[in-house]
């Protein structure tokens, strides 16, 4: 056996573990540095498919940008040490009979479908060197993928003002403060 | 390495095109304009929505395809992009003097509703999982937004944070559907996708069927269908009302638009087993949504529940799925654009400052103070509960003739069933408008715009109740690139 499929079995443990941990640690914190842990676990296994890229986007963006974003409003919510978060809510049996038939449903499904690429595998690697390199991505982002791109900076532009539309202190809104005394 | 840039068919997005110049435009000239005159930045949008239809008139009767096959113009691409254009125009009209009453007469409502009917139009356009993905992204989030835009009210931002969690949730299930389907076949292309499941005959494999049934929830969600319809009646009760009336009609036709596309171009290799899923969605969409809706008191959530209702019918078609199944889905959305938001617009002539009115029990003895405000609504319930002469009857007898012809005879039975069923409450506000007396003075709040988007919506209805025939022409030639030679 090839040692790639140790290694991919490795970060995908990790990978679920430090899920877990995110969904079932009940201090807020330690759910966000777990999540931090996912991310960098998806990031190898990114790696090992050869999509430099990805993987680089996936800690800049994932681990670095949303993370410190998570942390900030962690720290302006507050959280006292007593009144720690659960996740987990008392569900009725029903739900949980419900959620595990669910997810065997969907694990044999996933078990028995193949897919056209299997993980770690050799080709697997091929396509992501062929696609997932810095330098193909770019080209392709420019070329084949042009028009989803330009849609997406128009979903960007859309989602920044409808961000600034709620988020704005109005004068009235602000009880006479008036906006230059605010900032 | 060496780049070759594409030369794309500019003219095939030519409409897509003006509606972006025209969504920054608006953003721009809302700036300049003073805050006593942001009427004005509704006009300029209005005039966007006439210029894109006018932009996308002379593409009728084209097939063609750009992007590396990404961006089809085909006639249900344009069919439906007639419908959002249609659909934005009047919902703007209806805004104008609503924003005002509200308080919020802010440029940007009016920017975000192009944005979001710009997704919608892509969204019926693409041909390829990541642009549908990114189109219904930017129809969704420019819609999140204008469902909390009224800041000040706790029931406005407890919609738009209903909507956002929910969406969002159901986002990430379509786009793991999508990334299934990917996995299974290797390419994001529509087309390729079913060539490639035919070629490796892939129809047996769970792992599609899990990818099929991702989709159906993804997508379910923004068509609102039951059973991921919970949102729907907290999101129209606390949305602003002509936000309301364009989420029911909007995203609703543009879900439909992909769900089509989607799974008649991909999946024809499981076609006997979305037909069932869909059957029974479809059933379950049309009874709960009619049965619950009999039971409201506030005309927001009665609406949301019959909009609920009105999902399920138009499901019949995609069950059907053949021609005439799919030209009676476009056609009903059609007729729906208009008697639904005119029953929605309705609900803005009763509105004031600070009160809203949306009580059933505000309609009581309208007839005797507003006859034609009365009669308006009476076109609209007529055309919802599928009466002739209306065009909501039109839209119903073909939904369920289609069901018949393809020998879904059981689904048309229900559907009747429900159309009888609904005749309950709309009727039930009908009665409380004739054959009551008003308890008080009942103020409308009339303008200039929304008398003049309700005459067109009420002469629309009408037209297409004793006049049909072009528009079903219309709709069935839309149909003949997917089914036709």
């Amino acid at each position: 056996m090839d040692l790639s499929f140790l290694f991919f079995y490795l970060f995908a443990a990790v990978a679920v573990g430090a899920a877990l941990v995110v969904v079932l640690n009940r201090n807020i914190l330690h759910c966000a540095m777990a999540l931090v842990l996912m991310f960098f676990a998806i990031a190898a296994l990114f790696l090992m498919l050869g999509a430099e890229f990805i993987a680089a986007v996936q800690v800049l963006v994932y681990a670095g940008a949303i993370m410190v974003l998570f942390l900030f409003v962690i720290l302006l919510i507050q959280i006292d040490r007593v009144q720690m978060l659960r996740f987990a809510h008392r569900q009725s049996p029903l739900v949980v009979i419900i959620a595990v038939l669910l997810l065997a449903e969907l694990l044999y499904m996933i078990i028995r479908g193949t897919l056209g690429i299997a993980p770690g595998g050799a080709d697997a690697a091929a396509a992501g060197a062929a696609s997932g390199s810095t330098e193909a991505f770019g080209a392709l982002l420019y070329t084949t993928y042009l028009f989803p791109f330009e849609v997406a900076s128009v979903l960007l532009l859309a989602a920044m003002i409808g961000a600034i539309l709620l988020a704005r202190l109005d004068k009235e809104e602000v009880g006479g403060v008036s906006r230059q005394d605010m900032s | 390495m060496e780049l070759t840039l594409p030369i794309p068919n500019l003219r095939a997005i030519m409409p897509e095109l003006v509606m972006t110049f025209w969504a920054c435009l608006v953003l721009v000239v809302d700036v300049l304009i003073s805050k006593e005159r942001k009427t004005w930045v509704g006009y300029l949008a209005l005039v966007g929505t006439l210029v894109t239809m006018a932009f996308t008139l002379p593409l009728l009767g084209t097939r063609t395809s750009t992007f590396s096959n990404m961006f089809l113009v085909d006639g249900v691409a344009l069919f439906f992009k007639f419908i959002f254009l249609l659909a934005t125009a009047l919902v703007i009209l209806v805004s104008l003097r609503y924003l005002d009453i509200e308080g919020v007469n802010l440029g940007e409502y009016y920017a975000m509703i192009l944005f979001a009917t710009l997704g919608m139009m892509i969204m019926a356009a693409g041909n390829e999982l990541i642009t549908i993905y990114l189109s219904l992204e930017l129809m969704v989030i420019s819609t999140y937004v204008l469902c909390g835009f009224i800041r000040r009210d706790r029931r406005s931002t407890e919609a738009a944070v209903k909507y956002f969690l929910l969406g969002i949730f159901t986002s990430a299930i379509l786009l793991y559907g999508m990334a299934l389907l990917y996995g299974l076949t290797g390419t994001t292309n529509l087309t390729e996708i079913g060539r490639a499941l035919q070629a490796k005959n892939l129809g047996a494999n769970p792992a599609l069927l899990l990818a099929m049934i991702f989709l159906a929830a993804g997508l379910g969600f923004k068509v609102a269908a039951v059973p991921f319809h919970m949102y729907v009646p907290d999101v129209y009760e606390g949305s602003p009302t002509p936000i309301a009336a364009f989420i029911s009609v909007g995203p609703k036709a543009a879900g439909f638009a992909v769900l089509a596309r989607l799974f008649l171009v991909s999946l024809p290799a499981i076609r006997p087993q979305w037909g069932t899923l869909l059957w029974v969605l479809c059933v379950m969409t049309m009874t709960l949504g009619n049965l619950v809706a009999m039971k409201q008191s506030n005309i927001k959530r009665m609406l949301a529940y019959s909009s609920i209702a009105h999902a399920g019918y138009v499901l019949i078609g995609l069950v059907v799925a053949n021609e005439i199944g799919l030209a009676s889905v476009v056609l009903y959305m059609f007729v729906y654009a208009f008697m639904n938001i005119g029953a929605f617009s309705m609900v803005i002539l009763m509105c004031k400052r600070g009160d809203r009115g949306e009580r059933i029990e505000d309609f009581r003895g309208l007839a005797r103070s507003h006859p034609w405000a009365a009669i308006a609504f009476l076109v609209f319930f007529l055309s919802l509960a599928g009466i002739p002469p209306t065009g909501g009857f039109i839209g119903k007898f073909y939904l369920f003739s289609a069901a018949i012809q393809a020998n879904y005879v059981w689904l048309a039975v229900i559907g009747v069933a429900n159309s009888a069923l609904s005749v309950y409450y709309y009727f039930r506000v009908t009665m409380l408008m004739y054959m009551s007396d008003p308890s008080g003075e009942i103020r409308l709040t009339l303008s200039p715009s929304l008398v003049f988007a309700l005459a067109v919506m009420v002469i629309g209805t009408l037209a297409i109740g004793l006049y049909p025939s072009p528009l079903i022409a219309a709709a069935r030639a839309s149909m003949a690139p997917i089914f036709g030679p």
